[in-house]
């Protein structure tokens, strides 16, 4: 059962794809985009840097850069565009090492 | 190798503009390239789910399907046969000197052209509403493709705000597919809607299609509102507040609102090749000066969406268009124009009826309190915008610098078009008068680690 932001409307039927937010495992449809994975279980994406605000994307369509969110390793996810892959590992902090 | 196929024509953008753009070259004996963003062709109206999806067209589409599976089938069909080149899930990032800066995976490509066919698109026209920054708001557009592409709704309780006709379309769409959407809030109110009557009957039965999806939202939907706030708690959204057109105070309790005001051309690139701008009184905002078929100068072409907001009928025949532009001066034989030309003429005065009735809301944004957040992605206010008109003169470019309005990750793409309204109403004058922010490379942010390769 999904508790979070997004309601599964259709193409339920799909295969589950194990992912980990905040090193705690979630399960997520495969063809999912990390936004959609993020918010079933899950209310926002990151903290906004300008104001006490949480984030959870604006335009899905990859032109206002708000759904950014970071990996465990490597560079930062476009989460509207991005699809989830199995053994994922997301954050939505900034990992110690971020400058 | 014959001559005509060694000329390299590049398509950004894979919506019914660019995908008719390449048939019309392939026609003509020409292999373009074709670039988007999607990993599957369609555009935003026609855009298609991942693999595994299967949802028929007819439940995507509805009334469209048959255009979308034309659409999608015909270019399937050209990649297959090897008759063009895709690039997906690729974003041209920078356009100088006939040279396009692609990014795909982390790494910059450069690409040359002969011909440059632009048919980017568009996206949500926005406009601030105080409390617009909090996690639960999101554009039109997003409630679309978040349907579409995903078969998900983005709350659990939807109001939807603004005007045009993908207001009252989204709406119908969630209600179709299970949604609870609680209101539909129009700022244009029914006296205003009816000034675009005489516009709207150049395509009758697409109007009547509109009138009977808003009939299906039932009491849902109020004309002439007066958008307060949206108020949060630390999750997101809680509450709509607004006035209805008798000026009722009322709450609607929500976790989602999604907004917008029509579409805004997406022109960066367009402004990156060194075309020219006009600002149209009609549509609010500056477009990219071409003539009917396309033609921008310096072997640039503009189809579609990006360059006139006449809709996805529209955008198919611009992209003929600028096809058979394209190909006339590069010196190849072209297809006659005149049937399409004709069409063209009536869809323009149906888009211009859409204008009327469904206009951007200069007032509510030029009433804006001075701590209402106008660019969401640095949460830079009103109150600062309207500072920097001081400092920086009824001007846009210096207000953006002195403000930074405009400077953040979208590059401007959603606070522009506030930003210059509030300028001029600080400054007295028109926005055609404050003039519009400079565009800048890279169009999307682009990975420092992302090194440069020459095709
Ligand atoms: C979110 C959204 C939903 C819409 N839904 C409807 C609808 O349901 N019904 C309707 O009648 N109209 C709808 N419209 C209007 C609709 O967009 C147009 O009528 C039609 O799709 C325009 O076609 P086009 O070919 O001009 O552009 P689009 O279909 O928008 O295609 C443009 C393409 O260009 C690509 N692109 C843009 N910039 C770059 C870049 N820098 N690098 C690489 N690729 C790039 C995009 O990824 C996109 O695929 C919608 C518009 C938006 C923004
Ligand atoms: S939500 Fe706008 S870029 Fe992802």
């Amino acid at each position: 059962m999904n508790t979070g932001r997004i309601v599964r409307l259709a193409e339920r039927d799909r295969v589950e794809v194990q992912f980990f937010l905040d090193g705690e495992m979630r399960y997520a449809l495969a063809g999912d985009t990390v936004l959609t994975a993020m918010l079933a279980p899950g209310h926002t994406l990151r903290k906004s840097e300008f104001g006490p605000e949480p984030r959870a994307g604006f335009c899905l369509m990859g032109a206002c850069q708000d759904c950014w969110v970071w990996q465990e390793a490597g560079p930062r996810l476009r989460a509207c565009s991005t699809p989830v892959t199995g053994g994922m590992r997301l954050r939505t902090t900034a990992p110690a090492s971020w400058p | 190798m014959s001559e005509a196929s060694s000329q390299k024509v590049v398509i950004v953008g894979a919506g019914p503009a660019g995908i008719r753009a390449a048939a019309t070259l392939i026609e003509a004996g020409l292999h373009p390239v074709v670039i988007d963003e999607g990993h599957r062709a369609g555009g935003q109206i026609y855009r298609r789910p991942p693999d595994g999806f299967i949802r028929p067209p007819e439940q995507l589409y509805g009334s469209e399907a048959t255009k979308a599976r034309a659409l999608h089938a015909l270019f399937d069909q050209l990649v297959e046969a090897g008759r063009l080149t895709h690039c997906a899930g690729s974003s041209v990032i920078a356009a100088h000197e006939r040279r396009l800066h692609v990014l795909r995976e982390g790494e910059v490509q450069v690409i040359g052209y002969d011909g440059l066919i632009l048919a980017t698109g568009a996206s949500d026209r926005v406009a601030p509403v105080p409390g617009w920054q909090s996690a639960g708001v999101y554009s039109l557009g997003a409630a679309q493709i978040a349907l579409k592409a995903q078969g998900v709704a983005l709350g659990r309780h939807i109001v939807l705000i603004g005007s045009g006709p993908l207001l009252t379309l989204v709406g119908a769409q969630l209600l179709k597919a299970g949604a609870d959407v609680a209101a539909v809030l129009d700022t244009s109110s029914w006296h205003r809607q009816m000034r675009g009557l005489s516009g709207l009957a150049a395509r009758p039965i697409v109007a009547l299609r509109g009138l009977v999806l808003r009939a299906r939202l039932g009491g849902r939907y109020h004309a002439g509102v007066t958008l307060e706030r949206i108020e949060a708690d630390a999750s997101g959204i809680i509450a709509m507040r607004w006035r209805d057109a008798g000026g009722r105070q009322r709450v609607t309790q929500c976790d989602m609102v999604g907004m917008g005001w029509h579409l805004r051309a997406e022109t960066h690139l367009a402004d990156l090749t060194g075309c020219a701008f006009d600002y149209d009184e009609q549509w609010r905002q500056w477009l990219p000066q071409t003539d009917t078929m396309g033609r921008a100068g310096n072997g640039v072409y503009l189809a579609g969406d990006g360059a006139r907001l006449i809709g996805a009928d529209g955008a198919e025949i611009a992209g003929r268009l600028a096809a058979v532009a394209c190909l006339t001066d590069l010196g190849h034989a072209a297809p006659s124009v005149r049937a399409d030309l004709r069409k063209l003429t009536r869809l323009e005065r149906f888009a211009l009826g859409l204008a009327r009735a469904f206009p951007w809301p200069s007032e509510m944004v030029r009433a804006l309190p001075d701590d209402a957040i106008v660019c969401r992605c640095e949460n830079i206010t009103a109150g600062a915008v309207r500072e920097g008109a001081d400092f920086g003169g009824g001007e846009a470019n210096r207000v953006k610098s002195v403000s930074r309005a405009g400077m953040g990750r979208c590059q401007g793409r959603y606070c522009q078009l506030a930003a210059v309204e509030l300028v001029a109403a600080h400054a007295g004058c028109g926005p055609k008068d404050v003039g519009r922010f400079r565009g800048q490379a890279p169009v999307r942010p682009t990975p420092i680690g992302a090194f440069l390769r020459e095709d």
